[in-house]
């Protein structure tokens, strides 16, 4: 017996049966009152402002998404009437908070694939029960993260322009540009991680589908299944595709940043040009894409009582993760001032100067607050006490998304206001349109993440009763070597028995 | 438990695949064939003008030259409409009442400009020169297609960046000297006209202009093409510079 699978209780405990599974899991989606159920002390005023049944979290937490995304559109629509110029981009600054917030969005994406592709190949088993809000987390990022770009380009509705296509224009995008490389990246990333969405939700849509009282909820999440039988026949075919788009997206984890961080390390900007971009821009994005699965995952645990699927283990394995990640941009910072040093460049150490000198350089305060919440704050995490307060979890999560944002705040404005000329130095300041669609996009992803919470299964069912198969299994055979008859409820164990 | 779907549902589902896969293409298909054809191109429709002028009468039945009327088609990005006036040169003393001319004489007597129907039209971000293009030996018809046809005014050419591109790209295929005279490049364009008013023998290359199909140079003659490319100092490497039609 290996050793991992003595672990498999601390991954599923309490007492469950597969119905017991469904009967919990899929009752969030089913029983509509579960959203009303945990209820939240608002302030004086709001108390009164907000009909008693609204103050769960599920509808404030929507509420406050739904407020958001009509925020963004309001900024979307007076960007696309006015121009970009609503933004603080301009001469010398080109890339401003769109990009930082573009780059902050796709590196959320990346825990997403992570988790699903490359912890199902490594067959760890505790990636289970995160799997599948962490791909819809992914999703909605990358959803979040395209529309900055687009809009970037000050009209959107060409965007199809950045697409290779027959055209009468006889015009090619510039294939030598890494922003052309940056479409394909992310347009494959995002066409993958849905379709490995979807492959996985089918077996659930279907216990939807069975388990579901309305009409509508049949034949909706009856169409959505298309047609599952969980038949033998059906599992092979699930499990094959399941690996094959795992295998398509491994490689997916590490290109899309690696090409994302291309879009500053092919420039000849100082403080871009680095050629450790690539992997510390991966590890930056796995570090970022933890912190928010953590960030949604307390509260979600919470509200949803689902504290016997997502564990304290889990925490504290995808705290570890974060730790060598943070570790590893830790290390990419050391290095990016030491190559500004040892290659005594001007303009690099001018750049060297720009981050981290106290007078005379005016955006240095965010390379500090970068260091402070990316590199100090989760070095607590050393701590297995730590790791065990979800508090203190919480918060230096948040930090590390704080931290995560400074990260390309530092590589973009600081390099941008001064380059080589000194004559064409500069300051950026966002505008409140920038500001706005900032947290405009975060009021999107948080009501696209609410509506999937609602609708949509956020624990993986069959997944977790595989996890419990596996769990009887090893149960058993612990019975053995204690010397105990075990009975078996359920046949599949029993069948197990026989070799 | 009662079944969701009736039988019916195996059929639409294997159906909902194939048109997953055929439909978006055959959206697309049809979306560029209907946007290439004239319905929207507008190519080869002839277009309501206020009096039916007859370039292939004027041009080639009574042997008018081009710059008769297009004044500025020589030294100047328009080839320029002409004003009432000038087709009042003639008018003012034949067929002076024929009831075509009616929008003429109004326009005259009022002193307001006839109102034209524009037949060919650039985006305002193209910057088209008529004149470079004379004055390197380009046919009127290379782009406007067999005027010296056209009873009413159509549109020849669609006017699309790549068909642009398919001379910028490759010009010494559409540079043309009539081997029989000795004519400037500029001079060579408008002998066209004179040659089909006065029925005189056209050239292959004269005849294929004439009936509106593209100039395209034998391929054993392609070697003039890029000597006559040369005399006449079209500089390949830069026609194809963004600059050179966007300013």
């Amino acid at each position: 017996m290996a050793a991992e699978d003595t672990r498999l209780k601390d991954l599923l405990p309490g007492e469950w049966t597969n119905a017991k599974i469904d009967d919990e899991l899929v009752e969030i989606v089913l029983d509509q009152r579960r959203h009303e159920e945990a209820k939240v002390k608002l302030p004086g005023p709001l108390a009164k402002l907000v009909p008693a049944q609204f103050q769960s979290p599920w509808y404030i937490m929507l509420g406050i998404g739904f407020v958001f995304t009509n925020v963004l559109l309001l900024c979307i629509t007076i960007l696309v009437l006015t121009g970009i110029g609503v933004w603080g981009n301009n001469q010398p600054v080109g890339w401003g908070l769109d990009i930082v917030n573009f780059v902050w969005w796709i590196g959320i994406g990346h825990a997403g694939t992570l988790i699903s592709a490359v912890l199902l190949l490594l067959r760890q088993q505790w990636r289970n029960s995160i799997n599948r809000f962490a791909e819809a987390m992914t999703i909605f990022a990358v959803m979040c993260a395209g529309m900055y770009p687009l809009l970037h380009t000050g009209r959107p509705w060409v965007a199809y322009w950045l697409l290779p296509y027959p055209n009468v224009l006889a015009m090619w995008p510039q294939f030598r540009s890494p922003l052309v490389w940056d479409v394909f990246a992310v347009t494959t990333y995002m066409t993958v991680s849905i379709l490995f969405w979807f492959v996985g939700l089918i077996p659930d849509f279907a216990t939807l589908r069975d388990r579901a009282k309305g009409r509508f909820a049949q034949v909706a999440y009856g169409a959505l299944s298309m047609g599952w039988s969980g038949s033998a026949k059906g599992w092979h075919r699930y499990q094959h595709a399941s690996i094959i788009l795992a295998g398509l997206s491994t490689p997916l984890v590490l290109s899309v940043h690696t090409i994302v961080s291309y879009d500053f390390a092919m420039s000849i900007v100082p403080g871009w040009n680095v050629t450790i971009f690539p992997p510390y821009f991966v590890a930056g994005a796995v570090f970022a894409g933890f912190a928010m699965v953590i960030t949604l995952a307390i509260p979600l645990r919470k509200w949803y009582r689902l504290e016997n699927f997502i564990t304290m283990k889990h925490f504290d394995w995808m705290a570890k993760v974060m730790l060598a990640t943070g570790l590893i941009v830790g290390y990419g910072y050391a290095m990016e001032i030491f190559y500004a040093w040892y290659s005594q460049e001007p303009a690099e150490t001018a750049l060297l100067h720009n981050r981290v000198a106290l007078a005379d350089a005016p955006y240095s305060w965010s390379f500090w607050a970068l260091i402070l919440f990316n590199v100090a704050i989760p070095l607590f995490l050393w701590s297995p006490k730590v790791r065990k307060n979800l508090t203190a979890l919480f918060w230096i999560s948040m930090s590390i998304s704080i931290g995560m944002w400074f990260e390309r705040y530092v590589i973009i404005p600081i390099s941008l206001t001064r380059d080589y000329l000194p004559s064409s130095y500069g300051y950026y300041t966002p505008t409140i349109v920038d500001w706005g669609m900032f947290a405009g996009t975060i009021g999107f992803f948080l009501f696209l993440m609410f509506l999937f919470v609602r609708f949509l299964p956020m624990i993986n069912i069959f997944e977790m009763k595989e996890l419990l198969h596996h769990k009887e299994h090893e149960e058993h055979h612990n019975g053995h070597a204690n010397g105990k008859a075990h009975a078996h409820v359920n046949g599949q164990a029993g069948k197990e028995e026989a070799h | 438990m009662p079944q969701i779907f009736g039988p019916a549902v195996n059929t639409i589902a294997t159906v909902s695949l194939f048109a997953g896969a055929v439909v978006p293409f055959a959206l697309l298909l049809t979306g560029s064939a209907l946007t290439s054809s004239p319905y929207n191109t507008k190519v080869t429709v002839p277009l309501d003008q206020p009096a039916p002028f007859s370039h292939r009468h004027h041009a080639v039945e009574l042997g008018i030259d081009c710059r008769f009327c297009h004044v500025s088609v020589e030294e100047s990005a328009q080839a320029g409409v002409p004003s009432t006036d000038v087709c009042m040169t003639c008018h003012s003393q034949i067929w002076t009442n024929s009831p075509n001319l009616e929008a003429v004489r109004k326009s005259l007597e009022t002193a307001t400009p006839i109102e034209w129907n524009k037949v060919n039209a650039v985006p305002d971000f193209v910057y088209f020169n008529h004149s470079i293009h004379v004055a390197r030996g380009i046919s009127c018809n290379n782009c406007h297609g067999a005027v010296n046809d056209m009873h009413i005014t159509w549109k020849g050419n669609a006017f699309r960046m790549a068909w642009c591109l398919t001379c910028h790209e490759n010009p010494q295929n559409y540079m043309y000297a009539d081997p029989g005279s000795n004519l400037s490049p500029r001079e060579q364009v408008f002998a066209l006209y004179k040659k089909l008013a006065a029925g005189d023998k056209l050239t292959q290359v004269e005849r294929q202009l004439a009936d509106g199909l593209e100039q395209v140079m034998p391929a054993d003659k392609v070697h003039e093409g890029y000597k006559l490319m040369n005399e006449r100092g079209v500089n390949v490497s830069q026609l194809k510079d963004c600059y050179v039609c966007h300013h």
